[in-house]
């Protein structure tokens, strides 16, 4: 069995004067440990889909299981990161990691031992006491990560979260979070719409189409650029090969829908 | 190299000092304008020329304050207006952010108290005060509730609208470990509204003097706001202009006592 497993998803968004289909019939399943990235124009439910799992949204059909049991009963199993970081600036660095245990009833000194240890392997040290706004954006997204990882997710959500950043910090920030997760072991889902981070990042990609949601195609990502960075990834020929693909794929289902 | 840096520094210091010279300028015209009044005041009152009976003058004003506060009957009556003052503020306040916790908890709670908070906040709230005071007693009670509702509902809307517009992210950060509605307002919602109800704060210093002042009118036999009517009765108007005075005095303030909370509040966000 799978680790997780999304079964024919289907959502509508309803308005005042019209509804649309954000997402139709959408199954997949992840494996333990793997890297899974959904990429796709806007539009496509991407990150509809990311807060479905996440257990933010109610699908209007279908289910979710994860470790086999029903996604509603388990969802603090789940760690989310926004485009954003979304620290909150009244909370010192420290106080912001510490913002999930504390949700949770959780908190004590070993958690917050932990969480101190986890910003000093960030590089976060000189920071701990800090308030967000004296930080640049990538110290501010390593925080954002530890707040996520410090609650153990077992499953880790992505919502394009290296988006708001600009390109250096942007890499940087996709070797660390993917020598991490590689670490903890953790199952991850990415949202994104950038082809080149979600070959670098992951193990298999869900191309999708919008008008409504669905999978429009899945790509396994070859094994010798997997288990590099995503930065050395980037150099290597089968990157570029899937690359074009990709690329190719996208512009045929944009044509498409240009069309129609 | 040397040089260039050294002017500058001079430069800089230039600056400085036209900046200060500047200030110095401003506060020189407003003491300027402030005796200017005074001297006017006083002349024209002496000289007739506006009758001394209703706009008293500087002279009479002072030696009533003075008299007033050597006997200690301005303390006696500042203190009752000043209690009943910060009360009203408080008590306004106060349940005002909390008709809006509760507004915002509960859409449907919001939805259905819609036309009627439309309507109350609408309506002229001073013009509830006979009927406050009958219901309440004459005295302190309904004094601090005229200070209180007269703020209550502007305040419950303006916080309101300000819970609303917090970032919806912070809550889905929130969201995302299991945070209940009420953790979700502790954490992120009120920290983030801090602001808003500070500017709240400011507007209701002065609707509670409002609130109050009316309420003596009405009913008190102590206060500022009874000496106000007391001297209007007697054809006092010195007492009167005395009475104002003290008011805007303190009202002023209290004022200045809320930005200074705000600079330290907004500091520390």
């Amino acid at each position: 069995m799978s680790f997780l497993q999304i079964k024919q998803i289907s959502h509508y968004y309803f308005s005042r004067t019209n509804y649309t289909k954000a997402l139709d019939n959408v199954s997949l399943s992840v494996d333990e440990g793997s890297f899974v990235s959904f990429l796709g124009p806007s539009g496509c439910g991407k990150t509809t889909l990311l807060s479905i799992v996440a257990g933010i949204i109610r699908p209007t059909h279908g289910s979710i299981t994860l470790q086999q049991q029903d996604l509603l009963e388990n969802d603090n199993e789940i760690g989310y990161m926004l485009q954003q970081d979304y620290l909150f600036p009244w909370r010192t660095i420290l106080e912001n990691t510490l913002i999930g245990p504390k949700i949770k009833q959780t908190q004590s000194s070993s958690t917050v031992e932990r969480a101190k240890n986890m910003l000093i392997e960030m590089g976060l040290e000189n920071v701990l006491n800090s308030y967000p706004s004296s930080l640049s954006g990538g110290m501010r997204q390593r925080a954002a990560l530890v707040r996520t990882l410090l609650t153990d997710p077992s499953l880790l959500l992505l919502d394009e979260p290296f988006s708001a950043l600009d390109f250096q910090t942007k890499l940087k920030l996709e070797d660390l979070v993917s020598t991490l997760l590689k670490k903890y072991n953790k199952t991850s889902i990415l949202v994104t719409h950038d082809i080149g981070e979600a070959i670098a990042m992951s193990d298999k990609i869900y191309l999708m189409k919008a008008n409504p949601g669905e999978i429009h195609q899945q790509f396994e990502v070859p094994i010798e650029v997997r288990n590099l960075t995503p930065f050395e990834a980037r150099k290597h020929v089968k990157y570029q090969n899937l690359f074009d693909r990709i690329w190719e794929e996208l512009n045929s289902l944009e044509s498409r829908s240009a069309i129609r | 190299m040397n040089q260039d840096q050294q002017s500058d520094n001079a430069l800089f210091k230039d600056h400085l000092k036209r900046l200060k010279s500047d200030r110095r300028n401003t506060i020189y015209w407003q003491l300027f304008i402030f005796v200017v009044f005074i001297i006017l005041w006083e002349t024209t009152s002496r000289l007739g020329w506006i009758d001394p009976l209703i706009f008293s003058s500087p002279y009479k004003v002072s030696t009533l304050l003075f008299s007033n506060l050597i006997d200690g009957s301005l303390w006696f009556h500042l203190r009752i207006t000043l209690f009943e003052t910060v009360a009203g503020f408080l008590v306004g306040t106060v349940s005002g952010i909390v008709l809006a916790f509760l507004l915002w908890y509960s859409r449907k709670f919001s939805d259905v108290l819609d036309p009627y908070l439309v309507v109350l906040n609408a309506l002229p709230k001073v013009a509830l005060g006979p009927i406050i005071i009958v219901a309440l007693g004459p005295g302190y009670t309904s004094i601090i509730m005229m200070g209180a509702i007269i703020s209550f509902i502007i305040t419950a809307l303006v916080v309101y609208g300000a819970f609303r517009e917090v970032d919806p992210n912070y809550l889905k950060v929130l969201e995302s470990f299991g945070a209940t509605k009420w953790q979700c307002f502790r954490e992120a919602v009120f920290p983030a509204s801090f602001p808003a109800m500070i500017s709240t704060f400011k507007v209701n210093v002065g609707l509670s003097w409002v609130g109050v002042i009316v309420g003596e009118f009405l009913v008190a036999s102590k206060g500022l706001g009874y000496l106000i009517v007391y001297g209007f009765q007697v054809f006092n108007f010195t007492l009167v202009l005395y009475s104002l005075l003290v008011i805007a005095f303190f009202a002023a303030v209290m004022y200045q006592a809320v930005e200074k909370l705000e600079k330290k509040i907004i500091k520390k966000n």
